[in-house]
């Protein structure tokens, strides 16, 4: 099968710490079909930016891939070595990071750094590998492309940084562009032509994007599909009306709850998500959301919930909607 | 006594940033900004990073020494530069305001009012000394001020600080390493309420949080004013926490208030171009609002504040910028009751 582009299936990755295993993946499963957008949200320490090194091969010492299965582009990530990575990194997936200021080389232009993926990637001479280089600059919207590539990082704002990164990104046109928080160091005026610029681009090159924010306001305007993360778990999956509008997981529910509305009319007090997100190392035996939800039943420390289907990709486990079921089952 | 607590005139705050001589280069951090708060309410301050909203926060403290300005906290002249304008109640310039004239410089000893205007800063990891208990961070304020007659009364003391900001009474014991985010965060309001401050200036409190606990922290803001009355100047970047838990709200862009207004009016009713294309750029969490929410994209970045635009500083990322923008300042005036903007095409925008 290669409909899709990207297929996860229960991975599990841990980082083995001097004080204990933190598992930091428990049996993730999603998939990205060609040019479509994904969004995953969660708080820090939820495995969003796990979940998409690992896709890439970027596991960082101490962590180990447990079990589950990669695919992505007809490549079985599992039996990957450095050497398979380094062709594929860059040529048919790249990533932006977070943070423009530290993920550019402070002490090379930016030319040099474009030209680099070029050399390593393509066949191109020299003349063509410039040419190129300035192309993509102006596809990303620099202004003056033979004066910039020969700048230094610290000579460009924040906003023109995360623009020269997205155009390393793109340098070989990648089939998956991974975007780690692309916009929170940003301030929203220049976010929010980043954002477009992304969309814009995906339009005119048609790749898919793997959207990491915790920002679910980024995630609403531009994903087709969101996964929402918590303590290594996908809680909730499913396209972005049914997350918004008919959220089955009670950690999205209270997540969507939390967040002020700028165009309410009305002061209301916000409601916020009790008690502070679990500790890896000892994870709860049941719901890893249990100990800071509302509606928690005994069962819900005990077990893990099974997952639940609505429609056809819309799916949350939580044992509420098990609940739900079976008194509706009941009824009938 | 009038009910506003605090009165800011004028206020410039520049920074030396090399050069010698006559060709010193200051930035201009703050340049010229006038505004007041009213007794129990929250006055949000927005903008983009480098306008200047934590510099205008700190200088009110005079956590830095201003460079030009007046600052008058409840009737009591806090510093006075002796060079600039007077403002009477509707915000003109006069040369006289009751026993207090015109031209006199003050600077007063800041030490007693430190224990009125408190501040929670912006980065939980950064502003708690890694090397002290909790109980002696929140505790250490009350020794400076002699707040406590004994050891006992004092950890007391402590104990309802900690307990008042959701925190346990055997925390006082550990270090900050010991706690998370959220929790540092409140140990950083504890310090603050510590003195029983009247106004507390909250320097983007919540940025560093994750989503599911700055609603936590926003409620207990609430909480606290609800029951102790309190003042504050809530600065933050994030316009839709601002508007949640804002009375007022002004806006600042490198350096100089743009629009002031009730936070409902700012929001559905504002006026400056700038102001519009801030709100238009927050993303929204309603996929079918977002998909028809129109932004208005600015073009380009914010110009360095070393070598700020002549005349309206925006005027450069303006579409709306005419000639008059770059001869002259524009004016900060009233527009209606209570909303203040400084713009000078406001009658063609509107």
């Amino acid at each position: 099968m290669s409909d899709y582009l990207v297929k996860i299936e229960h991975e599990r990755l841990s980082f083995f710490t001097p004080v204990g295993e933190v598992k930091a993946l428990n049996d993730v499963n999603f998939h990205i079909k060609e040019g479509e957008v994904l969004g995953i949200v969660g708080e820090s320490g939820s495995g969003k930016s796990v979940t998409a090194y690992s896709l890439m091969g970027l596991t960082a010492y101490p962590g180990k891939l447990m079990g589950g299965s990669l695919d992505f582009n007809g490549h079985h990530i599992n039996d990957m070595t450095e050497k398979d990575f380094q062709k594929m990194r860059g040529n048919e997936v790249a990533i932006i990071f977070q943070d423009p200021m530290t993920s550019l080389n402070p002490v090379y232009t930016i030319g040099n750094q474009i030209r680099e993926v070029l050399k390593l990637h393509t066949n191109k001479n020299k003349q063509e590998i410039q040419a190129r280089a300035e192309e993509l600059l102006t596809l990303v919207g620099i202004n003056e492309p033979k004066k910039r590539l020969k700048q230094y990082p610290h000579e460009l704002s924040g906003g023109m940084r995360q623009r020269v990164m997205i155009a390393i990104a793109l340098a070989c046109e990648p089939k998956l562009l991974i975007a780690d928080e692309p916009t929170t160091a940003l301030d929203v005026t220049i976010q929010a032509q980043i954002l477009e610029l992304m969309m814009e681009l995906k339009e005119k090159l048609g790749m898919a994007i793997m959207m990491i924010t915790h920002d679910l306001g980024v995630v609403a305007s531009m994903c087709d599909h969101i996964a929402v993360m918590y303590a290594g778990h996908i809680v909730e999956y499913g396209e972005t009306d049914d997350i918004f509008y008919n959220p089955k997981h009670e950690y999205t529910k209270g997540l969507i709850r939390s967040i002020p509305r700028m165009d309410s009319q009305t002061h209301e007090r916000l409601i916020p998500i009790e008690g502070t997100p679990v500790d890896l190392l000892n994870p709860p035996k049941g719901c890893p959301f249990g100990s800071r939800c509302d509606n928690c039943m005994q069962i819900c420390l005990r077990e893990k919930a099974p997952v639940t289907y609505f429609g056809d990709v819309h799916y949350a486990s939580c044992w509420m909607n098990q609940k739900a079921e079976m008194e509706g089952g009941a009824k009938e | 006594m009038s009910d506003k607590l605090l009165k800011v005139e004028h206020l410039c705050q520049y920074f030396p940033a090399g050069g010698f001589g006559k060709n010193k280069k200051y930035v201009q951090a703050v340049d010229d900004v006038s505004f007041f708060i009213n007794k129990g309410e929250t006055l949000g301050l927005v903008g983009e990073s480098g306008c200047g909203k934590t510099t205008t926060g700190r200088t009110l403290l005079q956590l830095y020494q201003p460079t030009k300005g007046r600052i008058v906290y409840d009737g009591k002249v806090l510093f006075d530069s002796g060079n600039v304008p007077m403002m009477d109640e509707n915000g003109n310039d006069i040369k006289e305001r009751g026993d207090y004239v015109y031209g006199t410089r003050t600077a007063v000893d800041m030490k007693p009012y430190r224990r009125e205007m408190q501040i929670v800063f912006q980065d939980p990891y950064a502003s708690l000394d890694p090397r002290m208990t909790v109980g002696d961070i929140v505790g250490e304020a009350i020794d400076i001020h002699g707040l406590a007659a004994n050891k006992q009364e004092r950890y007391e003391k402590i104990q309802k600080l900690l307990q008042t900001v959701g925190l346990n009474s055997e925390h006082a014991n550990r270090y900050p390493h010991e706690f998370s985010g959220g929790q540092r965060q409140r140990v950083g309001i504890a310090r603050a309420l510590a003195v029983d401050p009247k106004f507390i200036v909250c320097d983007e409190p919540i940025s560093a949080l994750d989503v599911s606990i700055q609603a936590q922290v926003v409620n207990m803001f609430e909480d606290l004013q609800n029951e102790m009355g309190l003042t504050y100047l809530f600065i933050a970047h994030d316009l839709s926490v601002v508007k949640h838990i804002s009375n007022r709200i002004g806006v600042m862009y490198l350096g100089k208030l743009v629009e002031l207004a009730d936070s409902f009016e700012l929001i559905f009713h504002n006026m400056h171009p700038y102001t519009r294309s801030l709100i238009s750029a927050i993303p929204i969490a309603d996929p079918k609002v977002a998909r028809a929410n129109k932004r208005i994209a600015l073009q380009g970045d914010v110009p360095s504040p070393l070598n700020p635009p002549s005349g309206c500083r925006f005027r450069t990322r303006c579409p709306y910028a005419t000639e008059q923008c770059a001869k002259e300042v524009p004016k900060w005036r009233e527009v209606s009751k209570g909303h203040f903007v400084a713009c000078h095409n406001l009658e063609k925008l509107n």
